[in-house]
């Protein structure tokens, strides 16, 4: 039973997503193409948040924090 | 957000209208929704245009190709890419008497709604919630239509003739005597068709000189009607009584426009029920405001003549006004009748001008004798003339089945535009996608809705459209209602912020709970 309602939640997700995105009234092929866009993207920005965002995330942190603590650090 | 009571004197009774926004999360969807139908109309465009797939409809001909290009306009492309992908759910073939059921012809299409075949089966029982019949009046019952019958053998169906020639019948002097009697005016004019009676009559009645004060949303008859005449046009916001204030001091300030004269008639167009937002006219403050500024109020009460007032008698009785505050009176026979055709009311001196100056009257052929008894009969039914208190039946059963069926959706979260007495209720739907998906689903459930999108309404605004009737059944109305719920669940249409109460059926009477 459980397998079903989880089955039926992910088919209702998509199927927002179909009705949001306006692909419900396309053409199967077109559809295709739409969804192959759509992860396509969807993929390259978790490609790149994954990749750079923590690298960015430590730089800023660092920088901040050699502006209003570097000094007590540096006189050991 | 609610509309109270402005100028506390003038309203009899309480005046709450809902015209509710959606978040704004709604609206950036409904266009990304549009965006991505608007970039796949360009690409099958451009394969159409390069040979790569077929072309349907609106090709030139090979000796047209280096003329002004003739489809390729925006209302064209509208068409050819967005509508006909989802062309299935509007023009569907009826079988049967538009009564609170009818019978559908089933239509498959084989090529993505470029052509539809007919598989030959029949779907019966599908309940309707599209047909304006809002009395009840289209039935088939043969002890209801027996006058019909009769002077259906009498008359014929044909009259041959417009109403200045040969084609005025007995019929038509009694029934517009009745519709005088029945709306309390001192003369009225019938007319064959109810479209044609604002579009030929409104250049009768103003020219050139004139000016007319139409509201935003007004009919597409009045609207032609009004262009037809030749006369000055200016449109004041849906309802919003400022704004049609202020264009009437400035019509009478200003005066016409390069030689500063007065207007010769202010005329302001406005309807009962407007169809499309199910709002009703503020008219007692428009009557206030013509009585002020000395102008002419012309009523189309359409949707309204039938479905509100105690007794059936339109919005001049929902208010308790008088009807001698409304100069023209128009109304049509289609909605509440049951019937076609339409009628001008008012003054004796009016009417007469209009029997000889419109064009309806000299050119158009005139009612037939069927659809005038059929008229009759009703109306004598609404005002029990017949002996019995069926028509007044109706007119309550309309009014709880609109209340109820009201109450309903904003108790489950839907957004319904309009007046809480008015039995057209609008439910937005806003996202394109929705649409197409909405109407097929609830066939599905054999059930008849009518979605509106794009050029008849606003662009973010998509909605369905239901017009309750009286004689529709408790039982039909729950399975609509409990369609609708299933539907808006899956479908995500609840987006009212507003009152989600629980079900009041399942509320368990029995306990008593101190509430703080």
């Amino acid at each position: 039973m459980d397998i079903k309602r989880v089955k039926d939640y992910i088919y209702w997700l998509y199927f927002q997503y179909l009705l949001i995105t306006c692909s419900y009234v396309l053409e199967p092929w077109e559809q295709s193409m739409f969804h192959t866009i759509t992860v396509t993207v969807f993929a390259m920005v978790v490609y790149t948040a994954y990749v750079f965002v923590p690298i960015h995330v430590r730089l800023a942190f660092e920088f901040f924090s050699q502006m209003f603590g570097g000094q007590p650090d540096s006189a050991v | 957000q609610k509309n109270g009571v402005s100028n506390g004197s003038l309203y009899k009774k309480t005046f709450i209208e809902h015209f509710e926004q959606a978040p704004m999360y709604v609206a950036v969807l409904t266009f990304l929704g549009f965006g991505v139908g608007t970039i796949f109309g360009y690409l099958r465009d451009f394969m159409r245009a390069w040979g790569l797939e077929k072309r349907n409809i609106a090709t030139e001909r090979e000796q047209q190709k280096d003329f002004v290009p003739l489809y390729q306009d925006f209302e064209n492309f509208y068409t050819r890419n967005l509508y006909m992908r989802i062309r299935d759910n509007w023009n569907r073939p009826i079988c049967s008497v538009p009564g609170p059921q009818f019978d559908l012809m089933e239509r498959v299409t084989d090529d993505y709604n470029w052509t539809f075949r007919f598989t030959g089966r029949i779907i019966k029982n599908v309940i309707n919630m599209g047909s304006y019949n809002y009395l009840g009046f289209a039935e088939t019952d043969i002890n209801a239509l027996k006058t019909v019958t009769i002077e259906l053998q009498k008359y014929g169906t044909g009259v041959c003739s417009t109403r200045q020639e040969m084609g005025t019948l007995d019929k038509h002097i009694e029934l517009e005597k009745l519709v005088a009697k029945f709306l309390g005016v001192e003369d009225a004019m019938v007319f064959g068709m109810g479209f044609a009676t604002n579009s030929m009559n409104i250049p009768a009645l103003v020219g050139k000189g004139c000016l007319i004060l139409s509201d935003e949303l007004n009919h597409t008859s009045l609207v032609l009607g009004a262009r037809l005449s030749g006369a000055t046009i200016r449109i004041f916001k849906h309802n919003n009584m400022q704004s049609l204030e202020k264009l009437l001091r400035d019509a009478i300030i200003y005066g016409q426009p390069r030689s500063r004269r007065a207007w010769r008639k202010i005329i302001i167009l406005v309807e009962g029920i407007y169809s499309m937002e199910g709002s009703i006219v503020r008219l007692p403050e428009i009557v206030s405001l013509k009585k002020k500024y000395k102008a002419y109020l012309y009523l189309d009460e359409a949707h309204s003549i039938g479905a509100v007032g105690a007794t059936g008698r339109g919005v001049v009785e929902y208010f308790g006004m008088s009807p001698d505050d409304v100069d023209v009176l128009m109304g049509t026979f289609t909605k509440s009748f049951g019937a076609a055709g339409g009628y001008i009311a008012g003054k004796k001196d009016l009417v007469d001008f209009l029997r000889t100056h419109s064009h309806s009257a000299v050119y158009a052929t005139s009612m037939c004798p069927p659809v005038a008894e059929q008229i009759i009969r009703a109306m004598k039914c609404l005002m029990g003339l017949d002996g019995t208190t069926q028509g007044l039946q109706r007119v309550r059963q309309l009014g709880k089945n609109t209340r109820y069926f009201r109450r309903r959706l904003h108790e489950m979260g839907f957004i319904i535009y309009g007046n809480d007495d008015s039995p057209v209720v609008p439910l937005l739907l806003y996202m394109p996608g929705k649409i197409g998906a909405f109407a097929r689903r609830m066939l599905e459930k054999n059930i008849g809705v009518v979605v509106v999108g794009f050029p008849a309404t606003p662009i973010t605004e998509s909605r369905a459209r239901f017009c309750v009737s009286a004689a529709h059944t408790r039982e039909m109305l729950d399975t609509v209602l409990n369609a609708l719920d299933e539907l808006g669940d899956f479908l995500h249409l609840k987006y009212s912020r507003y009152s989600k109460s629980s079900h009041p059926e399942l509320y368990e009477e029995t306990r008593f709970e101190l509430e703080d």
